[in-house]
């Protein structure tokens, strides 16, 4: 049957991805192009980042993904099934945490994650129970009756996780579960998510925090203005992308343009002003270092000021979307 | 089939505990016709066999579409409304579950002023079983127009403004208060196209024994096919707004 082969998604279907995307596409009705023809596949069983700034179509790729929005053109499937056509079938197995905690107010903690329960057409005790383990699982037993709307920021981001995981769902799509989280109530995030995902579950985890999508991911996707820009490990990732060392020079008696020391040094990729300060993004150091001592002499400049440091990991992240911090 | 009331059921529930105590619900779903027929009591010194039927109409239709406003737009607003997208019920189970939640709210908003008929007529309903037939038929007509109509209103505030702005000319132009037979005959032709004015018939006709102008089995077919295509629409209203 239908249903229980997309239950099985994490154990056996020819379709070795959870998610399949292809050529993705979404137009909203104003004309705004929000997703513009992305393809990717999401492996069973795997944490998969999706990482871009604000606006690049995270939040649109998810509301296709989940049957929220219409898609355009292109084709999305989970385990094989064309979301479109089997919506119905498709939702009883997957778990969707919105961008926003979005719950209802006046309802216990307990009342809503059974209303979540039987939503999904679990009855009776079962529901009971799996609303008790997922309350006990996210550490919410004392708030049990509580109302939403009396919950913290931090609370209700973590029920409203909770009420995408009481039918335990095979895939969960998260939207920004972490942003605007305090650093405790992130990490508490994280670790929970690296536990669901230890149990089989396969994470769809959108996010703007390259840390987040670095550190818990096994594969990342960045998107920029509706485009996939890169696709890999984050070891990939890094390597690819990743300017080791940043160079802060200064000349004396004054620092030529950027643009000069580009096409005169060796070993550099990069040249610019950051904050008034000369910045060098270098991938050999010893080369940098050396071509830079040569310039410096040729010129009649004195070296005034030189640091090393690590690039940061914003920088990565401006560098993969190919945009100037 | 059963899987989907089932779930319409409990959409319905929870929207109950959710809205029914909010302002909106309570003054103009429940007080209004409660007060409205009040008035008419003592402007026209007792509530008479004539307007019994149409304020119970009213209350009816008020307390319902009171209701669907409240629980739709608000959570489309707040965006809750797309909790009930995400779950495996089609969109015509998550516009029953929202019709159900606004026909219960109905019916309470009813039982004020039927017993202040019941109270000052002292006339019985004239077929019970037609008349709780009638009173079921008109809540659930009422609360699937109160759900496709709340597709069309955006934002929270406006909700009973743009409610009123359609309610009150229905009410006015159908048959609740000024029978048909007396209205000048454009005036009639207009009532003759207004959902409420079947809907109105059906309850007079069981608890009066005779309709003003249509024929009851008109008026019962009429009203029940006005609701299912409320509903259907209201689905679809629901599909479309997944833009
Ligand atoms: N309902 C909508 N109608 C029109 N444009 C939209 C809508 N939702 C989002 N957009 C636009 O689509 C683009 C992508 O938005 P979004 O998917 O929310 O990005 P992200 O989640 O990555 O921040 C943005 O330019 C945004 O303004
Ligand atoms: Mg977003």
């Amino acid at each position: 049957m239908l249903s229980n082969a997309i239950k099985r998604c994490d154990v056996k279907t020819s379709d070795r991805c959870a998610v399949r995307v292809e050529k993705l596409r979404k137009v909203y009705p104003n004309g705004t192009i929000a997703v513009k023809g992305i393809s990717f596949c999401v492996k069973r069983g795997e944490i998969f980042g999706f990482l871009g700034p604000n606006g690049a179509g995270k939040t649109t790729t998810v509301r296709m993904l989940v049957g929220l929005t219409t898609i355009t053109s292109g084709r999305a499937e989970i385990c094989g099934y064309d979301i479109t056509r089997y919506g119905k079938r498709v939702k009883k197995h997957i778990g969707v945490v919105p961008d926003i905690s979005n719950l209802y107010s006046e309802l216990t903690c307990y009342q809503n994650l059974l209303f979540s329960a039987k939503m999904y057409g679990i009855k009776g005790e079962t529901a009971r129970r799996n609303v008790e383990e997922i309350l006990r699982f996210f550490g919410l037993e004392k708030y049990r009756n509580t109302r939403f709307k009396a919950l913290s920021k931090g609370l209700r981001r973590r029920l409203t996780i909770a009420a995408a995981l009481v039918h335990n769902p095979r895939i969960v799509f998260l939207d920004e579960p972490t942003s605007g989280l305090d650093v405790v109530s992130r990490r508490l995030l994280w670790n929970k998510l690296v536990k669901l995902n230890s149990k089989g579950i396969t994470i769809f985890l959108t996010t703007h925090n390259i840390y987040e999508a670095f550190s818990l991911s096994h594969r990342v996707a960045v998107i920029n203005k509706g485009k996939i820009v890169a696709i890999g490990t984050p070891e990939e990732l890094s390597r690819k992308f990743s300017v080791r060392e940043v160079l802060e020079v200064g000349f004396y008696p004054r620092n030529p343009a950027p643009q000069e020391l580009l096409d005169s040094l060796r070993g550099v990729l990069d040249a610019k002003m950051n904050s008034g300060r000369l910045e060098l993004i270098i991938d050999d150091e010893i080369e940098a270092l050396e071509s830079l001592a040569s310039y410096a002499k040729r010129r009649g400049l004195r070296i005034s000021l030189l640091r090393l440091r690590e690039a940061d990991a914003e920088e990565v992240f401006l560098r993969i979307i190919g945009e100037e911090k | 089939m059963i899987d989907e009331l089932e779930k319409a059921v409990y959409i319905a529930i929870k929207d109950l505990r959710e809205y029914y105590m909010k302002p909106g619900s309570i003054s103009w779903g429940i007080l209004f016709p409660f007060v409205f027929a009040l008035a008419f009591m003592f402007r026209h010194g007792g509530l008479t066999t004539w307007l019994a039927p149409g304020m119970i109409s009213l209350a009816l239709f008020f307390g319902a579409t009171s209701m669907s406003g409240m629980s739709i737009v608000f959570e489309r607003r707040i965006g809750s409304f797309e909790r009930l997208l995400l779950f495996p019920i089609s969109y015509t189970g998550v516009a029953l579950g929202k019709t159900l939640s606004s026909f219960f709210l109905g019916l309470v908003s009813a039982i004020p002023v039927f017993l202040l008929a019941y109270l000052f007529i002292h006339v019985a309903p004239a077929h019970a079983l037609l008349f709780l037939l009638a009173i079921l038929l008109v809540s659930f007509s009422s609360s699937s127009f109160g759900v496709l109509l709340s597709f069309i209103i955006r934002e929270p505030e406006q909700v009973m403004v743009v409610m009123n702005l359609v309610r009150f000319p229905m009410m006015f132009l159908s048959d609740v208060i000024i029978p048909v037979s007396l209205m000048p005959r454009y005036l009639s032709w207009i009532a003759l196209t207004q959902p409420l004015t079947f809907m109105t018939e059906t309850i007079r006709y069981a608890y009066m024994g005779s309709c003003d102008i249509v024929a009851p089995l008109v008026a019962y077919t009429v009203s029940f096919i006005m609701g299912l295509l409320f509903l259907l629409l209201a689905a679809y209203a629901i599909k479309r707004s997944r833009a």
